[in-house]
Parts: structure tokens; sequence; C-alpha cells
């Protein structure tokens, strides 16, 4: 523990120092178990997560709750956070949807098998740029939307909306999300062939 | 393994990233993705939508305390939750619903068997055993049907649907699909109501079957 303790706040590495700063947070959450981190990631993340569970009509006590809960996942599963295949935000939004779900439907989600990193595995620093990079374009993509479109996409990722609402309302910015999805396809095709090997 | 050509819609995807699907389809389509690449990376672009709203929304000061909460928290055991896996041909939605033991499997008839996981007023999932050559019940069903092979493989007016291939019916199809010859075609079928299985017996006796 102590030995762990000296290597907290020491950046990752200096070949990641172009990478998010949440993601460098995230990745000696995952390998340190750093606490000032944990910390840095909380004081970005808390507040967003409390906004935007508030949204869905949530009260601020319910929503502490659940951020609560989803910032303790976040630490206790940190060893399935990926780099290559998902930018830290998403990797967080789909926890707290999750357990949105289970606080307020009262079931427990079904999810799917996971797809473990090998431990052993150095990061390939291109490619996790390369997922922040088409990240970041999504971002601004969202961000041009006009108010309305913005609001229907919205309430669509909130859960407010149903699959036939969402195919026929919202026009889901698929052109923006189609070279994510090449991207991640490459990456998984990659690490489809080394699980083969 | 032949390549995965039946796949879940994008809006299909995205409801499931955000958590508006019922129960029952969404056991289905976590169980898709469990196999198929394709709508995994799908799925995790869906992510990256949700997560860059997450990041642009305007954030809401939490309470004092609640930080040195957390950090209290962070040295105390994980509550010891069962953590399910893939086993054989089932997925880890299919496991967690079977809570890790083996199907229950109950003949209809005709050596076709079923094994129910869930099922409440909103819809249900089973396990559908069905031998090679055989039909799968006719059946109508209200609302929408997806039904994911396992194992073997299955024709109908459609087309055909191997291992990891998903259909997704809506009422309008009264489609007759048919068990492959060879091995049993093992299926997920998840719907939105009760099938009604007409072939096999008359609609009185269904609810002593549960189907
Ligand atoms: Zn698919």
């Amino acid at each position: 523990m102590a030995a762990m303790r000296r290597r907290e706040g020491k950046p990752v590495s200096q070949k990641k120092t172009e990478i998010s700063e949440q993601t460098v947070w995230m990745l000696a959450i995952r390998d340190n178990r750093d606490r000032a981190a944990f910390c840095a990631l909380f004081d970005h993340f808390a507040p967003r997560l409390k906004g935007f569970i508030m949204r869905t009509g949530c009260s601020a006590h319910q929503a502490e709750e659940i951020v609560q809960d989803v910032m303790l996942t976040v630490w206790r599963k940190a060893a399935m956070f990926d780099p290559h295949r998902a930018q830290v935000s998403a990797w967080i939004y789909q926890i707290a949807r999750n357990r949105h779900i289970d606080v307020v439907r009262k079931e427990n989600r079904p999810v799917p098998d996971e797809l473990a990193e090998d431990p052993g595995s150095e990061p390939d620093a291109s490619q996790i740029l390369a997922v922040e990079q088409e990240a970041g374009k999504l971002k601004q993509a969202l961000s041009s939307l006009k108010p309305e479109q913005r609001e229907i996409i919205e309430k669509a990722y909130l859960g407010e909306l149903t699959h036939q609402e969402i195919s026929t309302q919202t026009g889901l910015p698929l052109g923006t999300i189609k070279s994510r999805i090449r991207l991640g396809l490459e990456r998984l095709r990659h690490e489809l062939k080394g699980m083969r090997e | 393994m032949t390549a995965i050509t039946h796949h879940i819609p994008d809006a299909m995807l995205a409801a499931y990233s955000a958590g508006s699907l019922p129960h029952h389809f969404a056991v289905a389509v976590a169980s898709h993705v469990s196999l198929c690449p394709t709508c995994r990376v799908t799925l995790e672009a869906h992510q990256s939508v949700g997560g860059a709203l997450l990041d642009a929304t305007d954030g809401v000061a939490v309470s004092d305390g609640m930080k040195a909460d957390l950090l209290a928290q962070l040295d105390a055991p994980a509550p010891n939750i069962a953590q399910y896996t893939r086993q054989g041909i089932y997925p880890r939605p299919v496991v967690e619903a079977l809570k890790g033991q083996e199907p229950k499997w109950k003949t209809l008839g005709m050596g076709v068997r079923q094994s129910i996981l869930s099922e409440s007023k909103q819809g249900s999932v089973r396990l559908l055993y069905i031998p090679g050559g055989q039909a799968v019940p006719d059946h109508g069903h209200n609302g929408i049907e997806m039904t994911l092979v396992l194992q073997g493989s299955f024709s109908d007016e459609t087309g055909q649907f191997d291992v990891g291939d998903i259909e997704i019916a809506n009422e309008d199809l009264d489609h007759t699909p048919i068990a492959d010859e060879g091995e049993p075609c093992i299926c997920l079928a998840a719907t939105d109501a009760p099938l009604r299985f007409n072939a096999f017996m008359p609609r009185l006796l269904q609810p002593i079957f549960r189907i």
C-alpha cells in the first residue's frame, strides 16, 4: 500500500501527456489506485452527473445517491476501463444509466459479456488519441445542433424516448458516430485476432 | 462460425444504451451484443454520444461532505454480488437469468421444449429448443418479438438465421420458422406479450403451460 501511495500524483507516463486529463486520471485510478486522481475525476464528473440525472426528474437527494453509487463503481470496476475503446465520459455515462435504471425500476439491468483488455497489453497512445479525437468531433457536432434537435437527442440518451420514438423523431447524429464505429470495429477486429492467436 | 448477418436496429441499440427498452428486450439486446462485435461497437458509439452529452451538461454542485463520504468508502470491500459470465452457448445475460443453473426444460410436444426465464405483464423471455427439421409452433404475436439463435439455425419466409443472428418481427409478420436439419436449434425469444401457439393445443390450455 505504501509503495502504491508513493506513486500517486505522478503522470502515468510521459507519452500520455497529450491524452486528455480525464483519461490520465482514469488510468491512474485503474493502474495505481490513485486517490488524488479519483478526487480530480469526482470534481469533474460528480456535478455533471447530478445535473444530468436531475434532468430526468429525479430529486437532488436521489440524484446524489446515484452519483455516489456511480463513482464507487468507477473505483471498483476501474479494471474494466479500456481507453482504446471508450473515452471516460462514455464509460461513466453507461454506468450512470445502468445504475439509474436499477434504482428507479428496481430491476437488475442485463449487460453484455465484458471484453476485458488483456492485462499485459501496452497502451497504444495513437489509438487512445484517435478515440478522443472522435469524441471531440462528436461533441462539436452536438453543440452545432439546433436547440430543439439537441433537446430530442438529450431525451433519447436520458432514456425518455422509446426506440420507435428514437427512430422516428431524433435523426440520430449517425453521420458523426459512423467514423467512431469504424474506429471501434478496427480495434475490435484487432483484439479478436489477438484472442484467436 | 459464420458471420452474423441479422443485427439490432440502431434506434434499438440507442434505446438499450439509454435504458429505455423494457427488460425482456434488454435481455435479448445484451445477449446479441455479447455475440456480435458489430453491434458492440455501434453500442459503444452510442455510449460516446451519451458521454458527450454528459460532459457538456451544466453541473449542479454536490453536497458538502459527499466526496469525503465517498473517499471513506473506497477501502471497504465491495459487496459480494454474483458475477455471471458466458457458459457454453449461453451469453452472460442468459446465464444471469438462469442464475447460473442449467435451463429447466418443459416439453411442449413434437420434441419442442421451452424454459421461461422471466415473465411479467410487459413481456417475457424464454429459451426455445426445437429439433432439427421441426417447425417452431405456428404462432402470432402481439407487439414485437425478438428471436436470437444460440445453437443450430432456423429459416423462415424472411431468410436463414444462424448462431448470433437475431430476428426482430412485429405483429405484421405471420411467419413459420423451421429449425434447419442437424443439431437442435436453441433460441432466446423475447416477446411483448405471451406467445400464442396455435398449432399445439387449444388456447384454453395455454395459461396452464404458460405459453
Ligand atoms: Zn449485431
